[in-house]
């Protein structure tokens, strides 16, 4: 069985990000960029179903700049087996990289993809699901177990009460959550052994993808800011500014 | 005009979500029809149509319609979308789960968390973790939309008599199957629409702990309990209870943070809510730059005072 993995390109979680004073955009210069967090939770779990002998090839894949190849490259020091590059040199949309992605699975023929949930920096939660639909498969996101059983995935996933457990017929596509597993460090050994590997360069062109944007973006703004408040000396100081001057405590 | 609004549900009672949903709805204008999909849900079609303004309620029930999966769920979207020019839903995880799927069946962009309507088609939504605010326009010919719920009023389900129909359900695409929901049961009010909430971080150090400090206090306040991630990661507290980012992102009157440093992604979901109080030991951690009222005090000792006090 071969599993695919769409991995993204993103500043790095512990950036704090600056939106740009004209309110063009966030400020990406000079910035660390990392493998969106929720992505490298997907590449151990491909990883980890080679190992354990439930797939035979991990294949991941990126649309973004000619840097992405780094994105890739851990990926692959990580334990994947060969990369695809879509290059792009603008944000491309869930949408079309969902139709990009389905483009790359009909020529793979993937029996599992799994993905990020979410990217931690355009936060829209949508590329999965958007893949799943148009390749008619089914779908299990915000998984924080997987099982595989012959043609059948169970997936444990974090909903808004608790925890469901679904099973999915395969070919499926899977979401990861932050508790699937703990990502696991590249070694040196593997980071070099990852340079060797095969890494295919393509673009949206060759899969006849358009990529245009669907949404303009008009303004991006940094939000309202909240300031500090007061210090209060004591749990019946606290007490009394809840009741009295913030009034959200009635008794 | 006409907008579908995907209602969150259990089967038994409509969720707070949806109504505040509906305030979304209503400020990017139109008719709206509001869908109940379930199974054995007549109860919650009914309590929809108790709010005003709403045209009618649509009720699909089927055995594949029961969790609402993702995949009969959005078939049965796509198979209504034709007359409407937008389909809203509260971003909770089934909103999550169903919406971007109806949205590419309709080769359509999905606008995801919105936490302000601009126009019928400019909306405000956050962007890395809430750092950052933008303002979207979507130009395809239906618009797809989730909605963060925090950020808009519940609309009030009284004074409507909006009719009941009932349509059939598309055919399930046997995908998937349900197997069994492990929810979290509690008398305590949900996090998502808490008119107060006590969370816990970190230094608490253990779920016993956890369970001792923050539930009585939660309790006497009939208040939700959240957790930080940290909290989370670390056993002490259920994953349904994490604040932030990657969790839940509330709104509530009053936040209680208990014990919680205030890591960016924590303050991402829960910085819109109206009050803050921050307990903690150190005075240096962040969560003081977001709280209106900061305690510095080791939470061993002043929760339990809390609670006496109440």
């Amino acid at each position: 069985m071969k599993v695919l993995v769409p991995v993204k390109r993103v500043v790095d979680f512990n950036v704090k990000i600056r939106v740009k004073a004209d309110g063009t955009g966030v400020d990406l210069s000079n910035v660390k960029m990392s493998m969106n967090p929720f992505d490298e939770i997907a590449v151990e779990e491909a990883i980890r179903l080679k190992e354990a002998g439930k797939a035979e090839e991990v294949v991941v894949v990126s649309i973004g700049p000619a840097q992405a190849q780094e994105t890739l490259r851990t990926a692959l020091a990580m334990g994947a087996d060969r990369a695809i590059l879509i290059k792009v040199e603008d944000m491309v949309e869930p949408l079309a990289v969902a139709k990009l992605l389905k483009a790359v699975a009909d020529a793979e023929g993937p029996r599992l993809v799994v993905l990020g949930k979410q990217a931690i920096d355009d936060d829209a939660n949508q590329t999965g699901q958007m893949l799943s639909a148009l390749l008619g498969w089914s779908q299990a996101t915000f998984a924080s177990a997987v099982a595989l059983e012959g043609d059948k995935a169970r997936v444990t996933r974090e909903v808004d009460g608790g925890l469901q457990v679904i099973e999915v017929a395969l070919p499926a596509i899977v979401t990861a959550d932050l508790r699937l597993n703990e990502p696991r460090y590249a070694s040196l050994p593997n980071i070099m052994k990852a340079k060797k590997k095969p890494l295919e360069e393509k673009t949206p062109a060759d899969y006849g993808v358009n990529v245009d944007a669907r949404l303009k973006v008009l303004k991006t703004e940094e939000p309202g800011t909240r300031k500090a408040g007061v210090k209060v000396a004591s749990v019946a100081e606290l007490l009394d500014k809840l009741k009295n001057e913030a009034g959200v405590l009635q008794f | 005009m006409a907008i579908l609004l995907f209602a969150e549900h259990d089967n038994a009672a409509l969720s707070d979500q949806t109504a505040r949903t509906l305030t979304a709805a209503r400020r990017i204008g139109g008719e709206i029809d509001i869908l109940v999909a379930g199974k054995g849900a007549a109860a919650v079609a009914q309590a929809a149509s108790a709010f005003q303004g709403v045209r009618k309620i649509l009720l699909a029930e089927a055995d594949a319609l029961e969790h609402r999966l993702a995949e009969p769920a959005a078939a049965l979207i796509v198979s209504l979308a034709g007359d409407y020019d937008t389909v809203i839903a509260p971003a909770t995880t089934t909103g999550k789960n169903v919406l971007p799927r109806v949205a590419a069946l309709l080769d359509v962009m999905q606008v995801s968390e919105i936490v302000e309507v601009v126009s019928a088609d400019t909306f405000k939504r956050p962007i890395y973790a809430g750092n950052a605010i933008q303002t979207v326009q979507a130009t395809d010919g239906k618009k797809v939309i989730t909605v963060r719920t925090s950020g808009f009023e519940a609309a009030q389900a009284e004074g409507g008599s909006a009719p009941v129909e009932t349509i059939g359900a598309t055919a399930d695409p046997r995908l998937s199957g349900f197997v069994e929901n492990r929810l979290s049961e509690s008398e305590r009010p949900e996090l998502a629409s808490a008119r107060i909430i006590v969370s816990g971080g970190r230094a608490l150090g253990s779920e016993e702990r956890f369970r001792q400090v923050i539930l009585p206090v939660a309790d006497k306040l009939g208040a939700a309990v959240g957790a930080s991630r940290a909290a989370v990661d670390a056993g002490y507290a259920p994953n349904d209870w994490q604040v932030g980012q990657t969790g839940k992102v509330v709104a509530p009157e009053l936040y209680v943070a208990c014990g919680i440093s205030g890591a960016i992604q924590h303050l991402a979901g829960m910085k819109d809510s109206k009050v803050i109080v921050a307990i903690n030991k150190d005075e240096d951690a962040p969560i003081f730059q977001v709280a209106d009222y900061g305690l510095v005090a080791d939470i061993f000792d002043a929760l339990p005072e809390l609670e006496r006090a109440l």
